[in-house]
Parts: structure tokens; sequence; C-alpha cells
């Protein structure tokens, strides 16, 4: 059991369900049993930066896809980018970088049709307290066939893209230093372009779905809503960008903190602070200081970061998103799934103009360069900005490696939305169901990759405890698989 | 009495002096191997390539054939026997197929498909060994040496150096580099010596290439382990033969 100052309770709820990976939630009750802090535990794979440590730079690309199930591709890239400064490359040809944006738009748009359609989506079809055994993705086939099967469809139509590419729907391989490793046929080409007008019209509607839900449901903006920073990657000209750019943190009324950073400089505008209690960091912006320094990334804060989307549909939602706060931020934490699904319909639009561009089959992959000691890679993973940072010997082998995972990124505002949360609906030591599913509700709103390496994605045994400062267990509550609700005590 | 033998029932010729392996690779028949290598003294220590001879095990790359032998290879005991060394293998080493640009490449990943091995059945062992990267353009990776001794003799017998040896025994048998340093980038192997290509697993590899050759198109996703004379694709793109 965990220690904690001596006037406060525990309530603990382990693991979360439906959130990728494994995580347990701690509410740290004052006398008042208000709820003073909220700690989300989170089992982060920090191991990996341990583990690379002499093995050849060559591999790192590889070895990170196992760092998650949902977000090979990710890793990938964003070692992959880190690899070629090692290998003094700073520009890719046209065509590997084109195909690397290709596999990019593929994950991020199947990454986020898992999310909204197979997670957040039963959620929202059936409301936050319904029946957990019908609240999965196999309730929304069955009641809402139509949009559980354009979900199904989205998600697969991305790893589609993903097999072109790597080769494999994951774990696949595409990227090697400088470049990619094979270029895609026209047969292939032209094999995507077959339902690509339908993955931008399901991609759409999913955008409306989400738009209606939120605009429709007023008493979804305050819920885990913060008012924060955002940190997030921008195009030359400020549009939304995903793959390569300068990096944007805004404060909450949108002033500037830095733009157009240079992500190589990224430990100059970014510190991460280590808490005793949990394995994962807390990075802040330098700028900004320890206390207030924290950040949003992913999404939300891309969405709301960037002056323009450069695909039309997407921004045209854009701009329906930002009118909603009347052209300030939208900080609701709920919106986060209307960001998501706006960056999804980008994601197949872009796909869609990478197709039918002449250079995306060619065959000019590779380019090679003179060796440097490190490099950082930098990509806006589905999650939000996913730092990569290696440092070689003369030999090619790591010395040192830093990860910056998005969900890390996040971790602070995570906690912020459980507390607001917990405050709305716990009552006394009372664990009810409602406040279960308010506080999964909250969490998943940031789509967290727990641990980066499981991949969990049915419902998971989710068990409460309110501990009181001695330790005695004042009341237990587990759901268990089937959703049905027992107290223990 | 002509010189043939039987393997698994089916007679097939040899010439005086060849061993069973000799004989049935010859006759396109696979006798699963890992230590073996057509043109080099064969070594007989991954008995992957047992076989039964009248009810006894034998290695059919070291037992010279003669007339009239009746040879069990294809049995389901016998592969079960195999599967089990290539189990053991993976867990004695860092086998981690996914994060080697070996993969798709690699004949003990090869095998492991082929005896359909799903996991490593026993626990590994995770050892910790030394990297040597000090060559220009090669990487000795200890952690995936299976001992096999391929290098060592391809260095002998084709490329007239002697590079490698195996040192220690059992459990703390490990590759080493003939040089006062100990180091491969003091010895005399080149990119272009047979020694730094026959390596079946990824403990030789050169260095700066990631998974050049794509899913789909890497040795064994073409071949399967048993056809006789795989010419691997290596990890060049431009190596790729059949393409
Ligand atoms: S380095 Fe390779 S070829 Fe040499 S003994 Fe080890 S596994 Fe065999
Ligand atoms: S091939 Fe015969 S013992 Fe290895
Ligand atoms: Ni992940």
């Amino acid at each position: 059991m965990e220690h904690t100052a001596s006037n406060t309770r525990r309530i603990a709820i382990d693991p979360v369900s439906r959130v990728e990976g494994h995580g347990k939630i701690t509410l740290l009750l004052d006398a008042d049993n208000h709820v003073q802090e909220a700690r989300l535990h989170i089992v982060e794979f920090r191991g990996f930066e341990k583990f690379i440590q002499g093995r050849p730079y060559t591999e790192v690309p590889y070895f990170v896809q196992r760092l998650c199930g949902i977000c090979p591709v990710s890793h990938h890239l964003a070692a992959a980018k880190a690899v070629d400064q090692i290998v003094g490359v700073d520009e890719l040809t046209p065509t590997a970088t084109k195909l690397r944006r290709l596999i990019h738009f593929g994950q991020v748009l199947q990454s986020h049709a898992l999310h909204f359609f197979h997670l957040s989506s039963p959620d929202f079809l059936f409301g936050f307290g319904s029946n957990l055994a019908h609240r999965n993705i196999v309730g929304v086939l069955e009641d809402y066939p139509d949009i559980g099967l354009k979900g199904v469809k989205l998600r697969k139509y991305g790893q589609q893209v993903i097999a072109a590419i790597a080769g494999k729907r994951i774990h696949g391989a595409a990227a090697i230093p400088g470049g990619m490793n094979k270029a895609l046929s026209d047969d292939e080409r032209k094999a995507l372009l077959v339902d690509i007008a339908d993955i931008i019209r399901w991609s759409q509607d999913a955008v409306t779905l989400n738009e209606t839900i939120h605009l429709q449901h007023p008493e979804n903006h305050a819920f885990a809503t913060l008012s924060t920073n955002y940190l997030g990657m921008v195009g030359a000209q400020g549009e939304l960008e995903l793959y390569h750019g300068g990096l944007r943190a805004r404060r909450a009324d949108g002033s500037d903190i830095f733009d157009q950073f240079d992500y190589r400089d990224y430990g100059s505008a970014i510190r991460e602070e280590v808490r005793n209690w949990s394995y994962m960091k807390f990075p802040y912006l330098t700028a900004i200081g320890k206390d207030n320094g924290w950040y949003r990334v992913g999404p939300l804060a891309r969405v709301n970061l960037c002056d323009s989307i450069p695909t039309p549909l997407a921004e045209a939602a854009r701009v329906r998103f930002r009118a909603f706060a009347g052209g300030a931020y939208v900080h609701d934490t709920l919106a986060f799934h209307w960001a998501r699904m706006i960056e999804m319909l980008h994601c197949a639009e872009a796909i869609q103009e990478l197709l039918n561009d002449p250079d995306i089959t060619g065959t000019d992959l590779v380019v090679t360069g003179a060796k440097r000691a490190q490099g950082i890679g930098v990509i806006e993973a589905p999650r939000g900005t996913l730092f990569h940072h290696y440092q070689v010997n003369e030999q090619g082998l790591i010395e040192k490696a830093n990860l910056i995972v998005s969900t890390t990124s996040n971790n602070q505002a995570m906690n912020e939305s459980v507390r607001s949360v917990a405050n709305q609906y716990l009552d006394g030591h009372e664990i009810t169901e409602g406040l279960l599913n308010h506080l999964e509700v909250a969490v998943r709103a940031y789509d967290p990759c727990l641990s980066c390496a499981t991949h969990a994605l049915g419902k998971m045994p989710l068990q409460v405890e309110v501990v009181s400062a001695t330790g005695e267990v004042l009341n237990r509550v587990s759901k268990n698989m089937d959703g049905v609700v027992e107290c223990a005590l | 009495m002509s010189n043939t033998l039987f393997i698994d029932g089916q007679e097939i010729p040899f010439a005086p002096g060849q061993t069973i392996m000799d004989a049935s690779l010859e006759a396109g028949i696979y006798i699963p191997h890992l230590c073996h290598k057509p043109g080099l003294t064969p070594h007989g220590s991954c008995k992957l390539c047992t076989v039964e001879v009248d009810g006894r095990s034998v290695s059919a790359c070291t037992l010279p054939a003669a007339a009239g032998m009746k040879v069990d290879n294809n049995t389901p005991a016998l592969q079960e026997v195999r599967k089990t060394l290539v189990q053991m293998l993976f867990v004695e080493g860092n086998h981690l197929c996914p994060t080697c640009s070996k993969t798709g490449d690699c004949t003990l990943q090869a095998l492991g498909y082929h005896f359909g091995m799903l996991d490593g059945h026993f626990p590994p062992f995770y050892p910790r060994r030394e990297v040597d990267a000090s060559h220009p353009d090669l990487v000795l990776d200890r952690d995936r040496c299976v001992l096999c001794e391929l290098c060592v003799r391809a260095s002998r017998e084709q490329d007239g150096k002697n590079v490698f040896a195996i040192s220690g025994r059992g459990a703390s048998a490990h590759i080493i580099v003939n040089t006062s340093s100990g180091k491969l980038g003091d010895s005399d192997l080149t990119l272009d010596d047979a020694a730094a290509h026959i390596c079946p697993v990824g403990a030789i590899l050169p260095k700066n290439h990631g998974c050049e050759v794509p899913f789909g198109r890497r040795t064994f996703d073409l071949h399967s382990v048993a056809e006789s004379d795989v010419a691997h694709v290596g990890l060049q793109k431009t190596e790729h033969h059949d393409e």
C-alpha cells in the first residue's frame, strides 16, 4: 500500500478499463472528503531507454515498434527521423518523404478510428452511465450497425495503407537510414484509391457525428475541462502538420510561448519533472516553469494551435470547431473527440492527395550523408507530439536514449481532469458506478496509451477502494468483466 | 553392392566419402541443418541434423554414408526433437527477431517456422554478451551467436584467414576474435570475406544498414528453408536475386 500524507484518504481504481494498457487512479481526499489530488498511475515502459543502450542505432526504428501495439508506426517514424540525422541526412528524396507521410496518415487514421469507434463511441451513443455489458463496440454494431461498420472499415483502411508500405499491418519495416526500403507500385496505389472516396465520406460523417454530439450536449462542455497551454507541430505557414515541422506552444488565451521552434533544441524548451509516486515523468515548458508549464498535446492541441488545415473538408470542419468557442481556443476536454475526427478527415484527404501525386510511385528512395553523434526525431503521433532522441558513440552504438511519449505530455492534464470530475461525482466515500464511468470517460478523452506495450481493447475488471489514512478499507467496489458491480464489503 | 542408401525409404546414391547430409542434399532431400554448409568441413555441433540409423541417433552431417544404410529423417519424433533444439537455441541467446535486421533472412528463425515453433517453451536465459562494433563495416553481436562455427571455418577454409574462434565451454562458450585486443576492428576481416556473410543468424551483420529488403521479398518470404541451396538475399536491396 502506498503511503500518503497523514490526513488524506485514498481511493484506488485499478485498472481503468478500455484505455490502452493498464492504469490505476488514486484519489487523495482531504478531511472534508474533497479530492485534493488525483493521481493517474501509469505503467510506462521506461526500461526501453536502458535496454537500447549499447545496441546498434540501426535497430532502433524496429525495436521501438514493440513499444506500442496501437501506434508502432509512430514510434518507427520518430526513431527513423532521428536515425536519418545520425546518418547525416536532413532531407529525404521527395518519394521517401511522401511515402513516410502516407504511412503516417494511415497510422493516424487507423488509430483515431479505433479510438473513437471502438473505445469512445459507446459512451456517447449509449450514455456514460449505461449498461456496461452493452456499452462497447459489439453493442454499437448491434444498435448502430451503420456507425459501427464504418468504424471497422476506416480502421481497416488505415491498416491497408500501412501494409502497402511496410509489408505488414503491424510491425512491418518501412523506414531505413536515410529513406525507405520499398517503392509503392502502381497497382498498390490504385488498390488504395478504390475506397478512398468512401473513407473521406465516412470520416466526414464521423466529424458531423462528433460535432453534433458536442453541440447538443452543453453539459459535456465543462466536463473535465481545463484551460491549459498547448504544444504541437505546425508547418511553415502555421498549418496543421503531423510529420515534419516546427513546434508551436501557446497559452490558453492563444498567446505565443514559442513558434516555429526547431525540435532538435527540445531540451531547452521542455524539461521533465520526476515525482516520487509515478514512473511517468511530468514534462513542462521551461519558459513558463514547473508549476504552470504543463501543457496538453494531441488532437485538441493541434486543431487549436494550427492556423489552417491544408485539406479543404478538414479545414471547413476546423473553422466550425473554432467558431464554437467564438474563435478562441476550445478547451473542452470532450472536444478532443471532435478534434480527433477532424484530423481523421484530414488524414483521409491527405492520403487521397498523396496517392494522386506522381512522386508517390517513384523509386528514388535513399540518400546518404556523413555520420553524426546524435539524432532527434519528432512527429505528431495520434496522441500528440512524440520525441525520440538518441546519442551514438563513434562505433554506432547507442549511448543514450530519451523518449517523451505523447501520453507523458498529457500526464498532468489527465490528473487535473480526473480531479475535476472526481470532485463533481464523488459523494463521501461512496464509489458509485457513475463515478467510475465518468472518471473513465475523462481519461479516455485523452486516448492515453498507458503502457505503450499492452493493447487491451476489451473491458477490464475495475476496482475501487476507499482507504482511510490508517490503511483501513472503508469501501471497495469491483466491476467485473461482464459489467456486474459487486460490493465487496 | 551399389553405393546407395535409404532416407525414409527412398533410395538415393552416394559417392565414396560423402556423408548422409551430402548425399541427401545432392538428392534434393532436406535434412534440417544449421551448422552445416556444403564446402566447409562438417562440424556436428547443432544436432539439428539428427537422424536415426538402425535406431541410433546420429548426426547426418558427420556420419559417412554407407551402402544399404536405412536412415529415418522426417519422422514426427525427430521433428519434435529438432523443434526442441531450436527452442533451446532461441532461449540461450537474445533472439529478438523483430528488432534484428537479419529477420526474414535468418536460418534460425526460418527453422523455428519450419518446425511450427510458437514460443521459446523454455525460460529465456537473457545472457549479457558483448557487442563488438569496433570494425568499420561489420558488427559482431554475440547475443545472437549460436556457436555454429560457420564463420570460424569460412575464415580459415575459404578466406585463408583465422579471424574467429570459440572460447569457453558449455554455457560460457562464446565467439572470440583472434586479435590481441580481441576486437573485430583489429582483425583482418573485410566486408568481402566469406566469413563476413556466412553467419546464419544476425550475429555478424554489415554495419549501418536497416531492414533494406522489404517484407515479402526477403529470403524466407520467398523460399522454404527446406529448399536446397537457397541463395540468401543478404541485407542489400541490390543483391536481391529474384528481382
Ligand atoms: S557468429 Fe554467426 S557464424 Fe559465427 S559461430 Fe556465431 S552464429 Fe555461427
Ligand atoms: S547440421 Fe549437423 S550438427 Fe549441425
Ligand atoms: Ni502507443
